[in-house]
């Protein structure tokens, strides 16, 4: 009992406010590898599958760059990105708050059908940019609606939303294909489908592109977005209740209208990107039973990006580019356009295995005890000889 | 038993092990004989739990051997370390509620293909009889009493034929009555043979249970009396000794000694502070109700008023309703009748937010899962309760500069050990988190606190900086409701201490002489004409 003074008792430094930087670059650098690996393995056995196929991969994902970036098919890309990331970063609001928003079809599919019904004759009577402020409202408001049952049921009764949102995309989906059959059907044609609304009247391009404004809707949406969820109260308290809702009611979140919001928010930027949909130039109507269910496609990429409002970008810019030259390439190459689903399910698969993996490599990190970390890690450990 | 009469069983040489920031074990050596008590004797972080965890399976030593019967064997996990007669009682339950004595007894046992119940049932009846206890084997863990669960656990542990057994912390939630049963167990373990390793940071149990005493400070063994030097040592001196040992050789004159006389003043200062305590009624609960959840039982009709100045105590076995008690006061919990007013004023219906601006606050006892959100960092953990309030918040907006600079006081003044505010709350020991807590409670203008277990699991040293500030809180005008399953504490520190029993309050008793007594008796619920 000589030496007391141990490291461990020993001031210890000034609290200072920043981590070091090495922390924050093996940080970065676990982001990368939990991200992008995955979708690169899934390019890889992508390739493999289609050359069992008989197709020649090469081809293929060249083909797919082809039509989805070169010769200003890129711009293409970019229109196809609008409503996957209003209905990503849509998601990244609730799954945040570690609320599961599921519905987002049903919402989708309703505000689409809401814009689709009510556009032709609005843009007709009101002056355009006018008339489409109010689709746009309106489609927010529709989807915030569709998503309020569900919070509310949540926040009242803690009743599960992932089955709430689920139900209720059956009925908002049954709910729109109603709506464009009766109400909302053009009287011209026998196609069950809106009136469309004429192509001038369409969002109007970026000047200089063929890409529609709504691009710059959902990029001013991607960045209030980040900007809540890091900065806020409000996006502090979702942090707070998706990290551990028991100290959200310990802290005195009021739980209930913070889920009924979250809920509303996430409806209404998924309403929107319905409305970015329908009024894009390519549309400007929409068909029963063919509104598309883009949430599905996105969902891995909320993931992939760790729920970050920012990183999200460039996913569903790999994933426009992937879907534009994706349909053309598997047309190319004699295949169905769900390989594009198989490609998007590959890159679950690894994106699940490489989050196994990470996570047990993380657990000393986090707040398990060191002990159980070394017993879980011994397992995965080349056992040493017996000392002698 | 001297010390050179039988070889060692286990013997743990040089072993070190170092974690990111700590050397948890420098270089030890210890060994464990067989019909031996050893205590290992530190505050939480001397190294105890690591050393466990290193003859248990569950931590592989950096450096060092561990010999077993003269042999050096290597134990990489759970499995081995009971493959060399070493079993383990950890200090959490590790036995499933739902599941009966009998069937968490065989859980472990994966030797045959068949569940061999008879024969476990008759290795059962065996050990029991070996310890002298009884043990139903159908009744279910859950319904044991936690004395009655320690009992299986210890089975459990020499259920493969353990020659040492390693006891982490066995008291920490016992009774005083299971205490002296766990007393008589180890002392039947002894005299059959068996190595005992005692884990406790409680002195008294160390002198009054081991044979051998090895005190751990910071990592190192700091010094081993053995049975000779404590037999012919008076009590007084092996007293003093070990405090030595444990705060070092400055201890005297160094930090520690100040501190603890201090306390031995402060206990002196009580008695002219309880004159003058508790005039005026700041907190009420007047027949107050409200269901429990899961095992843990809700309160029923209860009745208490705590005073200005006043530190009110609540003693009883864990589940009793305590987190019930708590969380009606703190408004996490809906009472489901009954009234709560604070300073007179009805507060039933208000929400935890409203309560916190009123002044009063909850130091939880679940400090990860509730108290703090582990991946958040300090400064902002430290502002939870004042989500959106100026001038942290502005329109909304973080004012990241204003919050970490009111984190920096707030972390010096509650002495918190964190590299920096920026370090997420999780990767901080115990009594960090704790203080963290407490930084957070007693900060802005606290009037009234509800504190759960607020010493549960720290060392001797946060311990009785966290027991002052609780004074520190009554005698600066608010008042405390502390709950606590250690009995002890309530004795040092509370004016009063009621006796929760099965969720209704047993009585309320004037801290006094003789008062562990009474207590003592209405937990067991004989003493009811205390019952005011």
């Amino acid at each position: 009992m000589t030496d007391t003074q141990l490291p461990i008792e020993k001031p210890l430094r000034q609290p200072r406010f920043q981590d070091t930087g090495l922390r924050w670059g093996s940080r970065m650098a676990d982001v990368l590898i939990r991200s992008i690996v995955p979708v690169v393995l899934a390019l890889v056995a992508g390739g493999i599958l289609l050359a069992a196929l008989g197709v020649n991969p090469w081809t293929f994902y060249s083909d797919v760059w082809k039509y989805g970036v070169s010769d200003g098919n890129w711009q293409q890309s970019a229109v196809t990105m609008v409503p996957l990331l209003l209905i990503a970063v849509g998601l990244i609001v609730v799954f945040r708050a570690n609320l599961w928003n599921l519905g987002y079809n049903g919402q989708f599919a309703l505000a689409a059908a809401c814009v689709a019904g009510f556009g032709p004759s609005l843009v007709k009577d009101l002056p355009l940019w006018f008339a489409d402020v109010l689709l746009f409202l309106l489609a927010a408001g529709v989807g915030a609606g569709w998503a309020f049952l569900p919070g509310f049921l949540k926040a009242r009764y803690g009743t599960n939303e992932i089955i709430t949102t689920l139900m209720m995309t059956f009925i908002g989906i049954d709910l729109a294909d109603y709506l464009i059959k009766g109400p909302f059907q053009d009287p011209a044609i026998q196609t069950p489908q809106t009136e469309a609304i004429p192509f001038e009247k369409l969002l109007p391009p970026i000047p200089g592109t063929s890409i529609d404004v709504s691009l710059l809707v959902a990029f001013t949406a991607v960045i209030v977005v980040h900007y809540v969820l890091t900065r806020t109260a409000f996006g502090l308290r979702l942090h707070v209740l998706g990290a551990n809702p028991k100290a959200a009611n310990h802290v005195g979140i009021k739980l209930p209208q913070l889920t009924i919001a979250a809920f509303l928010a996430s409806g209404a930027l998924i309403g929107m990107a319905a409305a970015a949909f329908v009024l894009s130039p390519f549309w400007g109507y929409v068909r029963a039973d063919q509104i598309p269910t883009y949430g599905d496609s996105i969902i891995p990429f909320v993931f992939l990006a760790r729920l970050n409002a920012v990183a999200v970008v460039p996913f569903v810019a790999f994933y426009a580019v992937l879907s534009t030259g994706g349909d053309f390439a598997a047309s190319q190459a004699n295949l169905p356009t769900d390989f594009l689903l198989v490609l998007v399910a590959l890159i679950l698969l690894f994106m699940t295995i490489i989050e196994y993996l990470g996570r047990q490599r993380e657990l000393g990190a986090s707040y398990v005890p060191k002990g159980l970390t070394q017993a879980l890690r011994l397992p995965l450990r080349r056992r040493p000889a017996e000392a002698k | 038993m001297t010390e050179s009469a039988t070889a060692p069983l286990v013997e743990l040489l040089e072993i070190s092990k170092s974690y990111p920031g700590v050397l948890a074990n420098d270089d030890v050596s210890l060994s464990i004989r067989s019909g031996e008590v050893h205590c290992l004797l530190g505050e939480n972080g001397a190294g105890k739990s690591t050393l466990v965890g290193i003859l248990s399976g569950l931590v592989r030593q950096d450096s060092g051997r561990i010999r077993i019967d003269g042999r050096v064997v290597s134990i990489d996990s759970p499995r081995t370390a009971l493959a060399h007669g070493i079993g383990t009682v950890y200090q959490h339950s590790t036995l499933i509620p739902e599941l009966t004595v009998l069937e968490n007894l065989m859980l472990g046992d994966t030797r045959r293909l068949r569940l061999d119940v008879n024969g476990a049932a008759a290795r059962l009846a065996e050990l029991a009889a070996q310890l002298a206890v009884e043990i139903h084997p159908d009744e279910k863990a859950v319904d044991l009493a936690l004395g009655r669960q320690q009992q299986v656990e210890i089975i459990k542990a020499l259920w493969r034929g353990s020659r040492v057994l390693v006891l982490d912390e066995p008291t920490s939630m016992l009774t005083p009555q299971a205490f002296s049963e766990l007393e008589r167990v180890v002392g039947r373990l002894k005299e059959q043979g068996q190595g005992i390793v005692f884990i406790t940071h409680k002195l008294h149990e160390a002198l009054s249970l081991g044979d051998r005493i090895s005190v751990l400070r910071h990592g190192r063994l700091v010094g081993e009396l053995g049975n000779d030097a404590l037999e012919s040592t008076p009590v007084d001196d092996l007293r003093s000794e070990i405090i030595r040992m444990m705060f070092g050789e400055e201890a005297p004159v160094a930090s520690d000694a100040p501190e603890l006389q201090e306390d031995i003043e402060h206990v002196e200062q009580e008695h002219d502070r309880r004159a003058k305590v508790g005039k005026d009624t700041v907190l009420e609960l007047d027949d107050v109700s409200a269901p429990g959840q899961g095992t843990e039982l809700g309160i029923e009709h209860v009745t208490l008023r705590l005073g200005l100045q006043e530190i009110l105590g609540v003693a009883g076995v864990d589940g009793n309703g305590q987190r019930a008690l708590a969380e009606v006061v703190a408004g996490q919990r809906r009472p489901s009748s009954g009234a709560i007013r604070l300073y007179e004023a009805p507060i039933t219906h208000l929400s935890v937010h409203a309560r916190q601006k009123l002044g009063l606050r909850y130091v939880t006892d679940d400090r990860l899962g509730e108290g703090t959100v582990p991946p958040l960092s300090v400064s902002l953990n430290l502002f939870l309760k004042r989500i959106g309030q100026r001038p942290f918040w502005r329109f909304g907006r973080l004012q990241r500069r204003a919050v970490d600079r009111k984190a920096a006081e707030l972390v010096s003044e509650f002495d918190v050990r964190t590299p920096s505010v920026a370090t997420r709350v999780g990767t901080l020991s115990g009594g960090n988190i704790q203080k963290v807590m407490l930084a957070r409670e007693l900060s802005f203008d606290p009037k009234v606190v509800v504190f759960n277990k607020p010493t549960y699991g720290l060392d001797l040293k946060t311990t009785t900086s966290v027991r002052n500030t609780i004074r520190e809180l009554a005698d600066g005008g608010g008042a405390a409701l502390v709950i606590s399953t250690d009995l002890d504490e309530l004795i040092e520190i509370c004016d009063r201490i009621a006796v929760l029993s099965r969720g209704r309050l047993a009585g309320i008793v004037e801290n006094g002489p003789g008062v562990a007594e009474r207590i003592g008796s209405l937990m067991v619920g004989d003493d009811v004409e205390a019952a005011a």
